[in-house]
């Protein structure tokens, strides 16, 4: 039988992340400052919340919505928008016929300006093993099951293009303003296991 | 290289759950991961791709065990030890000095950062000369991976695809993560009926991949 890597007595994550920071600290190597704020833009500023802006004006105003597909990085940057894991966004759109879902099989690489960080089922080996084999079996036990009509397209981040579902925008929403819109639409419908209710 | 990371198509993890409460880092240990990961490639003098291949070596034991934080802080550690930041076994010798063993910490090491300056910031790169293929080509994904860094899944490997989109030129992986070159070239989505992929009897979608112009051959 394969032996486990380590010792028994191993210590854990939260032991070893803090012998890192205690040995990166005393070699100057890092700036408490730096780290903080990094934590705290990822924790509070970047978010699904951004996404749901660019969803709320791309179904608000068409034209917005034909730069959003023609240059997604461009119209996600209108907003502010930009940063690591957002060099290159490609925007997808759900429809009544077609529904996009994303995954990376090979990491959990994720459009972080407007999703933030990915949760964990994004990551988990379930998800990113069957989504490229079963993905309308995954879906149902997701709690969105598709018409065996509706055209399923996955897509695999395997190289720095991120992508990022424009959902469909649910009937009875016409009389609401983008700030209305914006608080319904969901992280899990930017990446394609859900959809927006209204 | 065929790791534990290259999970595509496997089979027997069960349901996947959503919790939608979540909080962004479950313990503060996970958030100082990140934070340490976010900048590995700063004090290692190496690159994004060089950090996804200290990922993708890890043993696939604490792979599965670590979790996505744990293995970017194991990620970490092997890009300073690899470079001579850190001595091999500095983290652990240093965790169980905190915890109040008494063992001796491993001497410190000469920095010796890889020889490699990029062209430009990020991965995209412009480059000279029209792609290989053009939307609507047939191609073949190729049979195997090199045995050190690599992005072309094993799931792919060998089957044929349609080239859908021309992607912007990026630098290839594959020599980027190990400080080669850039290499930057081409790339290509690449779609796949499911049934090419999973036989006559796969659900019915469409499965798209980008993918490197050396991993791709006429078909």
């Amino acid at each position: 039988m394969t032996a486990t890597p380590h010792a028994a007595d191993r210590p854990g994550p939260a032991q070893r992340t803090e012998a890192l920071e205690s040995l990166l600290l005393e070699r100057g190597l890092i700036d408490p400052k730096v780290i903080d704020g990094l934590i705290n833009r990822y924790v509070n500023d970047v978010g699904p919340m951004n996404g749901a802006r660019v969803v709320a004006k791309a179904w608000s105003d068409p034209e917005y919505k034909a730069r959003l597909m023609e240059d997604g990085t461009k119209a996600i940057g209108e907003f502010g928008f930009a940063g690591p894991q957002g060099e290159f966004i490609r925007v997808v759109e759900n429809s009544a016929s077609v529904h996009n879902v994303v995954v990376c099989t090979l990491c959990s690489c994720y459009p972080w300006p407007v999703l933030g960080l990915p949760p964990t089922w994004y990551k988990d080996p379930a998800y990113r093993a069957r989504i490229v084999r079963e993905p309308r079996t995954v879906l149902a036990e997701m709690g969105l099951a598709l018409s065996p009509k509706t055209e399923v397209k996955v897509w695999d981040s395997s190289s720095e293009v991120r992508y990022f579902v424009l959902p469909e925008r649910p009937a009875g929403t016409e009389q609401m303003t983008e700030e209305e819109l914006a608080a319904i639409v969901t992280r899990d419908a930017m990446v394609g296991v859900g959809v927006v209710h209204a | 290289m065929d790791g534990i990371h290259d999970m595509g198509g496997m089979q027997g993890w069960g349901r996947v759950s959503i919790d939608p409460n979540e909080p962004v880092f479950a313990e503060p240990w996970e958030a100082k991961a990140f934070a340490f990961g976010a900048l590995s490639a700063r004090l290692s003098g190496g690159n994004l791709d060089a950090m996804r291949h200290a990922i993708d070596r890890q043993h696939p034991y604490d792979y599965l065990v670590d979790g996505y934080y744990g293995r970017w802080l194991g990620c970490v550690e092997t890009q300073l030890v690899d470079t001579g930041v850190l001595p091999p076994g500095a983290v652990e010798a240093r965790a169980r000095k905190l915890r109040g063993e008494d063992v001796t910490e491993p001497a410190a090491t000469e920095p010796h950062k890889p020889d490699y300056q990029p062209t430009a910031g990020g991965s995209l790169r412009t480059i000279d000369g029209v792609p290989r293929f053009n939307v609507g080509d047939t191609v073949r994904a190729k049979t195997s991976a090199n045995s050190g860094h690599s992005r072309l899944p094993r799931y792919t490997r060998g089957h044929t695809g349609t080239v859908v989109t021309i992607q912007p030129a990026q630098v290839l992986p594959d020599t980027h993560a190990h400080f080669v070159a850039e290499n930057a070239q081409h790339v290509y989505a690449v779609s796949f009926p499911s049934t090419i992929l999973w036989g006559a009897d796969a659900e019915d979608f469409t499965l798209t991949i980008d993918m490197y112009d050396d991993y791709l051959e006429p078909a």
